[in-house]
């Protein structure tokens, strides 16, 4: 259920909706940010059904990356003996 | 696109894989509730990487899926009245009611538009303020917030021609249900990561409390669905059964209160049947008596008793069984014969998230598969 | 638009008729001579149309002719990178040279709903026009009704084609064989979603453009440059997906395709993510694959990439042997998919 997508805010309109522009890889859509009322210019959301429901947390991100790229790591010398 | 790229890497995913084959040593059955998790898992092949003790069922997280026919056939019927633009997003049109299906409606004349947020179908109703716009309000805990805010902000504008055809369903009593019924062989779950975006990570201490059942919260991406069943795998095998955030980068422990606030401002639980499934206390929502003139069931009153909300699900179709983990689709007798996406009997077999499509658009020809693999 | 600007009917012979189409402009009296010789005869000009005679009589040259037709219904009329005028001369135009043709000539028949704007004709017929010059093919014959208003969507536009196969070229889905690599001409999934970018309740912005182009050139070079090209095919409704399958189908082969070679542009993917779309799926009308044998692919690949609709040219993958019909994609994860056609248009998703 519930395909959300994160993108980053471009720009918010004030308003009782605040709502923002938000870009996908380039492509934007009109979001609001009602859910999400912190998030500001720059930040990235998570968007379903034209709303933000949260704030990504990049530090979050990167440290499940770091984690990623740790494990890859480890199955490495197997991977890459001659 | 930043941040989810990053999360389909291959060098990853592998690593990830053997992880998860080196920590399965007994057989286990997980489920994974989310219909947009089991959407990842088929479209990157993820099943693949799994060790063959490792049996992925797919659960009822699918809100078109579970919608009751009845409720579909009070779709159809709103659809197709002189006066009304009916809005759905676009998974739903498919999806039969007792005799047809929105699409069916909206050849018959019905006014029937796709749209993609409930924000859509209120700048409908302001721009056609003669004409009735109804949305049909589908999906679980993560939606919800959604329209709740739609109905706030038409109330603010003073929109009175806007109204709603309330579906949405909560994810932990069908998580409880399914513990609960005779036969149940989920062993773990992977929870819905954007369900507890939106409410948190408490409901389902509570649930681990009574069923002693390892719960991670699961984005869906690959590589979160790796680690989500890598995490459980760990629980299973050493005998813990906790709730465990793989989706940090989105999901906080206490969720998003400004959207459950607006949720409980407008919505409040009521009990719901599910398609195939049948009737789970408290598993759904229906608007607050303060918002009541924005429930379309009120507001056509009339025509939506002469609906009534039986409808009538195919006698043959066991979705229901499918949903809960109990009947993997091919073992249907109805699957791939009776029962195919273009007749379909049943919901699951509907939507691409569904648990029938999926087996049959992909697994249906698992052995041609592997000679195609062998032939490379 | 309404009725505004839209003259007293009464009278019986307005010269300028007004902004909009009217039921008279497909009655076959002077209104429709007129629209006819204002707006069709001036841009298409031509000798063989400016005989207006039932239909145009022209000399061929000895060989195959390939024969074509195809309507159009896309809305919005206008969308990013073109409009439903230049999409109905190239979409012919593409089908021919999927044939191996030479494209030469094209009709055209309109369906207009009473009430059009003249205006917006007259802008479609200046794209068409254009459109053919760009493609050195003639628009010969043509045909215009008119139905009642809320009869019809605007305009609809079907458009045949006739063109020539050079002797020797013999291109079609029979001739795919086991080995066969598999070429595609570029990015996808633009169009799709420029026409969805437009649609009420799905719009969004950021400047995705369609790829509609005509494909004749690069297909002529391809066929002269001395590959033997099996089979071409471009990737229309349906997308990628549903053309391989129909090949695999016809031919009796199997595919495996790579999903690391076929490219898509991030705006693309960005708007397939948020609508829950398929980009393999989805429509193009500029791009094609083209089926080649294996030793011939990099001569095949250098000749797509010295054309700018196929710069992006990669080959995506190779026909297996005589299994069931059968299209694989092996992921960006290593694991292997199964891409079956879909039951009928791809519908956003919320899950």
């Amino acid at each position: 259920m519930c395909l959300a997508v994160p993108g980053r805010v471009l720009h918010i309109e004030e308003g009782p909706l605040l709502t923002a522009t938000v870009s996908f890889g380039g492509v934007t859509k009109d979001v609001s940010l009602v859910l999400v009322p912190e998030a500001t210019v720059g930040d990235y959301v998570i968007v379903h059904v034209g709303f933000a429901i949260s704030k990504l947390d990049e530090q979050a991100a990167q440290r499940s990356l770091e984690a990623f790229a740790a494990l890859s790591e480890l199955g490495e010398p197997e991977e890459s003996a001659p | 696109m930043k941040y989810v790229t990053e999360f389909r890497d291959s060098k990853a995913a592998r690593a990830l894989s053997e992880a998860i084959r080196r920590t399965v040593r007994r057989p286990w059955t997980v489920m994974e509730v989310c219909g947009g998790q089991t959407h990842a898992i088929v479209r990157f092949g993820l099943d693949a990487l799994f060790p063959p003790d490792l049996t992925l069922v797919h659960g009822p997280g699918c809100p078109v899926c579970v919608t009751p026919v009845g409720l579909i056939d009070q779709a159809i019927h709103l659809a197709s009245l002189p006066g009304v633009v009916f809005c759905s997003f676009g998974d739903m049109l498919r999806v039969p009611g007792s005799a047809r299906d929105l699409f069916a409606a909206k050849a018959a004349g019905g006014d029937v538009r796709v749209v993609y947020s409930p924000l859509d179908a209120l700048a409908l109703a302001q721009a056609h303020p003669d004409r009735q716009v109804i949305c049909f309000a589908v999906g679980f805990e993560t939606t919800a917030p959604a329209f709740a805010a739609a109905v706030v902000q038409a109330r603010r504008l003073g929109v009175k021609n806007f109204s709603l055809l309330v579906a949405h369903v909560l994810v932990p009593p069908a998580i409880g249900a399914i513990l609960n019924a005779p036969g149940n062989r989920v062993q773990g779950f992977l929870a819905a990561g954007h369900v507890c975006t939106v409410m948190g990570c408490e409901e389902y201490d509570e649930l681990v409390r009574r069923h002693r059942v390892p719960i991670v919260v699961t984005g869906f991406e690959p590589l979160d669905i790796l680690e989500g069943v890598l995490l459980l795998v760990r629980q299973l095998e050493a005998g813990r059964a906790e709730v465990e955030n793989q989706y940090a980068r989105s999901v906080r422990r206490q969720g998003n209160p400004e959207a459950q606030a607006i949720l409980r401002e407008v919505f409040e639980p009521a009990p719901r049947a599910w398609r195939g499934i049948g009737e789970i206390p408290q598993s759904g929502l229906r608007l607050r008596h303060a918002y009541a003139e924005f429930d379309a069931v009120e507001r056509f009153r009339g025509d939506v008793a002469l609906v009534g909300e039986g409808g009538v699900e195919d006698a043959e179709c066991r979705s229901g069984l499918v949903l809960q983990g109990l009947l993997k689709p091919p073992d249907c007798p109805a699957f791939g014969n009776r029962c195919t996406p273009e007749r379909p009997l049943g919901a699951p077999m509907v939507s691409s998230e569904g648990a029938c499509a999926a087996y049959f658009r992909y697994r249906r020809r698992t052995d041609s598969l592997q000679e195609v693999r062998h032939g490379e | 638009m309404a009725s505004e600007g839209t003259p007293a009917v009464s009278c019986p012979l307005p010269l300028a008729s007004g902004d909009h189409v009217l039921l008279a402009h497909g009655g076959g009296g002077r209104l429709m001579q007129k629209l006819i010789g204002d707006v069709f005869l001036p841009a298409f000009a031509n000798p063989l149309l400016a005989k207006l005679h039932d239909g145009a009589v022209f000399p061929v040259e000895a060989g195959r002719l390939a024969f074509t037709t195809d309507s159009y219904v896309v809305q919005p009329l206008f969308f990013p990178g073109g409009d439903i005028g230049s999409l109905a001369v190239y979409g012919t135009v593409n089908d021919l040279a999927m044939c191996g043709a030479k494209p030469l000539y094209l009709s055209v028949g309109f369906i207009l709903e009473e009430g059009f704007s003249l205006e917006l004709l007259q802008r479609i017929v200046d794209s068409m026009a254009e459109a053919a010059h760009k493609t050195q093919v003639q628009l010969v014959t043509g045909d215009t009704k008119v139905v009642d208003r809320g009869k019809g969507d605007g305009l609809f536009i079907n458009t045949a084609g006739i063109g020539v196969v050079p002797p020797g070229v013999i291109v079609g889905p029979h001739r795919v064989q086991a080995g066969d690599r598999i070429l595609l001409s570029g990015d996808l999934g633009a169009h799709g979603l420029a026409v969805l970018s437009m649609r009420e309740g799905l719009r969004f912005g950021g400047g995705i453009e369609s790829d509609a182009a005509p494909l004749h050139s690069v297909v002529a070079e391809l066929l002269h440059s001395g590959v033997d090209v099996h089979c071409l095919r471009d990737l229309t409704r349906g997308g990628l997906a549903s053309a391989l399958n129909e090949i695999a189908s016809t031919a009796k082969v199997g595919m495996t395709i790579e999903e690391q070679p076929i490219l898509i542009q991030e705006p693309v993917r960005g708007a397939c993510e948020i609508l829950g779309l398929d980009p393999l799926y989805v429509a193009n009308e500029g791009r094609f694959v083209a089926f080649v044998p294996s030793a011939q692919a990099e001569t095949a690949l250098a000749v797509l990439r010295r054309h700018a609709v196929s710069h992006n040219a990669s080959a995506i993958g190779t026909v297996m042997g005589s299994n069931e019909p059968l299209v694989v994609l092996r992921t960006l994860l290593g694991t292997n998919r199964i891409v079956d056609l879909l039951s009928g248009d791809q519908l956003p998703r919320i899950c």
